[in-house]
């Protein structure tokens, strides 16, 4: 076991740590850090309920470890509500569309819309399918997730000047 | 203003959305070892030696735990629960960890305790064990055959149990009949897969126990943990903190549970074990695995006048459980029919696979494949339409309750409570436009398209009793708490909950806490299972929430001088119905807040209450309950099959359910989708893999298809509401309704689709290889030769 030190910024704050070269990105996160809002459901980078954004993009935690993250910009779910307590728009559009259930897939969900939404302010449905393809859900059967990123997308529309 | 009814938002969303949650793995215990479990990789075999020298030596390894290092702190060598009726073998109880036999790949032999899961997995590998390979059952039907090997040398005959369910003069209704039709069925199994696997933590401090457990049924952990490790019930708690999905496998006390909490015994640590995705293919229940041989005879238009046949039920390798599954499927077979003689063998036999216990739906999918399969043939032969043979064998409206000459499990009459089956069909086929479909077909099918529409039926008994127990509390600040065994895993349960106390005290939903699955604050549960929950729990609540107003009434009502009649509970204060009184006495006090009724009714010592009233703003209630309430349900879908690659495309998905009376009517929605994307899911996807030695070849997401959004098609979803008389909300169940038809249903479009190749649907899941090597046999058929 060798340890590493790094520094990055984890919902902008910066952070330092060491870390032991095999420890996961979801590990570190949720057990170093107790950033348990990320969550793992498979360990082998199919679920992605460990989605988080790594310099913006979407990223499988279980599948990075955490050295590689050295000098990045990590994005958890725990980064996304406004300092003031506002839920981010898709947070809020998943409460009043009923788009979780257990809430376990919700994290990794919520991430890959964070980045999908960025770069497709005007989704369709199947869009939001195929951009959620990655992401399993045992609970919703996904219409209402569907419906939650599709609000969200109106939502964040009406937000921009 | 009332918010029964009402599609209020959900009182567990904050949270879970913003990473606040707090499942199992997200508990923080200071001091904390982490387990990892050496698995067989053995279907079968003896364990000849095994070594754990080496891994014993890895720093930060503080245990190598096998079978016999753990027995000195258990009261008994074998778990209990599977054997109730005392008429299994004893061997198929399982032990916490493995004897000198493993009957299945994935169970546990041995448990590493290490300072970090990382250590205990590394440590688990160094382990070493001989294994003397023993030959293994994979198909359950050579298993029971005389000349299989035994799943376990213990057990002579893998067959381990038969028995008759049935009614009426079988033999006289098939000597009578006009048509008999005969076919065989099967369904194999898949597993839960809630996305949050299992886990769970045992707090150790000074002799007491705290289990965080991600569980369907804390009260039945909790029972066996006391029993199994001889605990004063003082000496444990077990929690159920937030649980990430049930649909079944969370229901059962694993030999994992008994052995990670025997090793925080037997170190006085903490310890704690979080299940892994394959852990969870190799070692939780599945289902399914069923195989059916029925005829069905009737008259010359359709009218069944007999079923009879043979159900073969695949255990697996252990009863982690009462076998009570192939007798749900074996008594719910006719669904919504009726069915006048009925004879059934039912067998139960051994494979050595991981044992089966409920996967959502809980034996209730199969035998509506087997029925609505059995109606599609009557259909067919007699060139009736499939809606209309359906139609002629529903049991009307009139004749609820309807009673089957069957018992439940419980004993009782199986008493279907109330329901309008034919309505529901005919509104749901209107929606679809049923009998527009085969001029759409005709269309279709000019363009070289095979599209078909098909629909199934299904009936299920929900709110499985005996009881369950909903406390109503009123602390000193007014806060108005619930408690309850039944345990809250996605489904909403607090928000309802919530809803039909807040409702007693004109409060909202968000203004009412809720405490599911904590055994120090209510002793008695049973848990979630069997789409129980509002049923039991929720009437529980109910009970309790008026009692707890009606006592806050009296005590006002005392207070305030006026009778408890004239006051009205609104917004967490007791009022004098303004129109109750002639003058308003300004001087005197018009109200009288829940709190200040709390801190009085709490006690303070020398003060006395009013004569009569009981300490403490509060009720439990355990409601009772041995019957079931059945909920119903009709679906309707249109598929396009491409024969020339065996693929299935969902076009349309409409689903009609009637669950009695709605509390909250999108959370219901959520329920049903969930259920119909697991029946998809049956029906086209999931698959548990096991070669001929009974190996697992599915370990992995990549080789186990879970749907995705993109092969899960929107639903469209209608409801009726008939109230059940048997529980006071009126309601039933919901969860798994959605699940039990859907996998009837497909197989019906695909068969319709494929009509022209003669295709016929037997067996799920429905793989593309399949229905094209039926395709091709189809056209073969066809081409004049
Ligand atoms: S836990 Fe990372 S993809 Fe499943
Ligand atoms: S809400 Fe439970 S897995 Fe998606």
């Amino acid at each position: 076991m060798t340890l590493h030190n790094i520094k990055l910024t984890v919902n902008g704050l910066p952070v330092e740590a060491a870390v032991d070269d095999r420890l996961t990105l979801a590990d570190f996160l949720r057990h170093q850090l107790n950033l348990t809002g990320t969550h793992i459901g498979c360990e082998h980078g199919v679920c992605g309920a460990c989605t988080i954004l790594v310099d913006n993009v979407s990223a499988r935690s279980c599948l990075m470890l955490a050295v590689q993250t050295d000098g990045l910009a990590v994005r958890t779910v725990e980064g996304l509500q406004a300092t003031d307590g506002t839920l981010h728009p898709l947070q809020a559009a998943f409460r009043d569309n009923h788009g979780l259930q257990c809430g376990y897939c919700t994290p990794g969900m919520l991430m890959t819309l964070v980045e999908f939404l960025g770069e497709n302010p005007q989704p369709s449905a199947a869009d939001v399918r195929e951009a959620i393809s990655g992401n399993l859900c045992r609970c919703t059967g996904y219409q209402r997730i569907v419906e939650s990123a599709l609000d969200a997308a109106k939502r964040l529309n009406e937000q921009e000047p | 203003m009332s918010v029964m009814g009402k599609s209020v938002r959900r009182i567990e969303d904050v949270p879970l959305i913003t990473g606040k949650g707090r499942f199992v793995d997200d508990v923080r215990a200071p001091g904390v070892l982490h387990g990892a479990f050496l698995r067989s990789s053995q279907a079968h075999a003896k364990i000849q030696r095994i070594d754990a020298t080496a891994a014993k030596a890895m720093p930060g390894v503080h245990a190598v735990l096998l079978l016999d290092d753990i027995l000195p702190v258990m009261t008994r060598r074998r778990m209990m629960g599977g054997n109730r009726s005392g008429k299994l073998p004893e061997t198929l109880i399982p032990t916490a960890l493995a004897e000198d036999e493993v009957c299945f790949a994935g169970q546990p032999i041995a448990l590493v305790i290490a300072d970090s899961r990382y250590l205990a997995e590394d440590a688990a590998e160094r382990i070493e064990v001989d294994y003397e390979p023993l030959p293994a059952v994979s198909d359950c039907r050579r298993g029971i055959g005389e000349s299989s090997p035994s799943v376990q040398t213990a057990i002579k005959s893998n067959l381990i149990t038969s028995y008759d369910v049935g009614y009426g003069d079988v033999e006289a209704a098939f000597k009578n009949a006009t048509h008999v039709f005969g076919d065989t069925f099967s369904q194999h199994r898949g597993g839960g897969h809630s996305i949050e696997g299992r886990g769970m933590l045992v707090e150790y401090s000074s002799g007491s126990f705290t289990v965080w457990a991600s569980t369907q049924k804390p009260h039945d952990l909790y029972q066996m943990l006391v029993d199994l490790l001889e605990l004063d019930e003082n000496q444990l708690r077990v929690i159920t903190p937030d649980v990430g999905g049930g649909f079944g496998p969370k229901l059962i006390v694993y030999p994992e549970d008994i052995a990670l909490a025997a090793a925080a015994k037997l170190l006085k640590r903490s310890v704690k074990w979080t299940e892994d995705r394959r852990e969870h293919f190799l070692g939780a229940i599945q289902e399914r695995d069923q195989y059916w041989t029925m005829e069905i005879a009737t008259d010359s238009e359709g009218l069944i006048l007999g079923l009879r046949g043979k159900l073969l039920h695949d255990l697996g390798a252990y009863a982690y459980q009462d076998v009570n599954l192939p007798y749900n499927s074996a008594t719910s077979v006719s669904g919504p029919y009726i069915v006048p003689a009925y004879a059934m063998t039912v067998e139960v036999g051994l494979t050595n696979k991981v044992p089966v216990s409920s996967v959502r739906g809980a034996g209730y999918p199969q035998p509506a494949f087997v029925m609505e399969r059995l109606m599609d043939r009557i259909a067919r032969e007699l060139g009736l339409d499939r809606a209309e043979v359906r139609r002629r064998n529903i049991i009307p409206v009139d004749q609820m309750p309807y009673e089957k000459p069957l018992k439940a499990r419980s004993g009782a009459a199986i008493v279907y409570d109330s329901g309008d089956y034919l309505a529901c069909q005919a509104e749901i086929l209107a929606v679809a436009d049923w009998d527009g479909f085969p001029a759409r077909q005709a269309a279709a099918r000019k363009d070289g398209r095979y599209i078909g529409i098909g629909m199934a039926n299904a009936v299920k008994g929900t709110g499985r009793g005996p009881f369950e127990s909903g406390m109503v509390r009123i602390s000193a600040s007014g806060r108005i708490s619930i408690y309850t065994g039944a345990t809250a895993m996605g489904q909403g349960l607090a928000t309802a909950l919530a809803q039909i106390c807040a409702d007693q005290f004109g409060v909202e939903a968000d203004d009412v806490t809720v405490v599911a699955g904590d055994t120090a604050m209510i002793p008695l549960g049973l848990g979630g299972f069997a789409s129980r929950q509002l049923v039991t729990a929720g009437s529980s609540v109910l009970l309790a929430s008026r009692a707890t107003a009606t006592k806050a009434k009296t005590l006002a009502g005392h207070i305030l001088g006026v009778a408890a009649e004239d006051l009205e509970i609104v917004q967490g204060d007791v009022k004098i119905i303004a129109a109750k009184q002639l003058v308003v006495d300004k001087k005197k006090p018009q109200s009288i807040s829940l709190g200040e009724l709390s801190r009085i009714l709490r006690g303070a010592p020398g003060y006395a209450f009013p004569e009569g009233l009981e300490p403490g703003l509060e009720a439990t209630f355990h409601f009772r309950t041995d019957a079931l309430a059945y909920a119903n349900a009709t679906h309707v879908v249109e598929v396009e099959v491409d024969p020339e690659i065996g693929e299935v495309k969902i076009l349309r998905y409409i689903a009609l359910q009637d669950s009695g009376r709605l509390i909250n009517p999108v959370i219901v929605d959520g329920q049903v989708h969930g259920g119909i994307a697991h029946g998809i899911s049956n029906a086209l996807f999931e698959w548990m893999g096991y070669d001929e030695n009974a190996q697992p070849v599915t370990t992995t997401f990549a080789e186990y298809l879970l749907p995705t959004a993109m092969e899960i098609p929107p639903f469209e979803t209608l409801y009726k509401e008939s109230p059940s008389p048997i529980n006071p909300l009126g309601v039933k169940g919901a969860g798994e309704v959605g699940t039990i038809p859907v996998t009837a249903a497909i197989a019906s479009a695909i068969e319709d689709a494929l009509t022209p190749f003669g295709v016929r649907v037997l067996h799920a899941p429905i793989n593309p290889e399949q229905l094209l090597e039926m395709i091709e046999e189809g056209s073969k058929k066809q081409r004049p030769s």
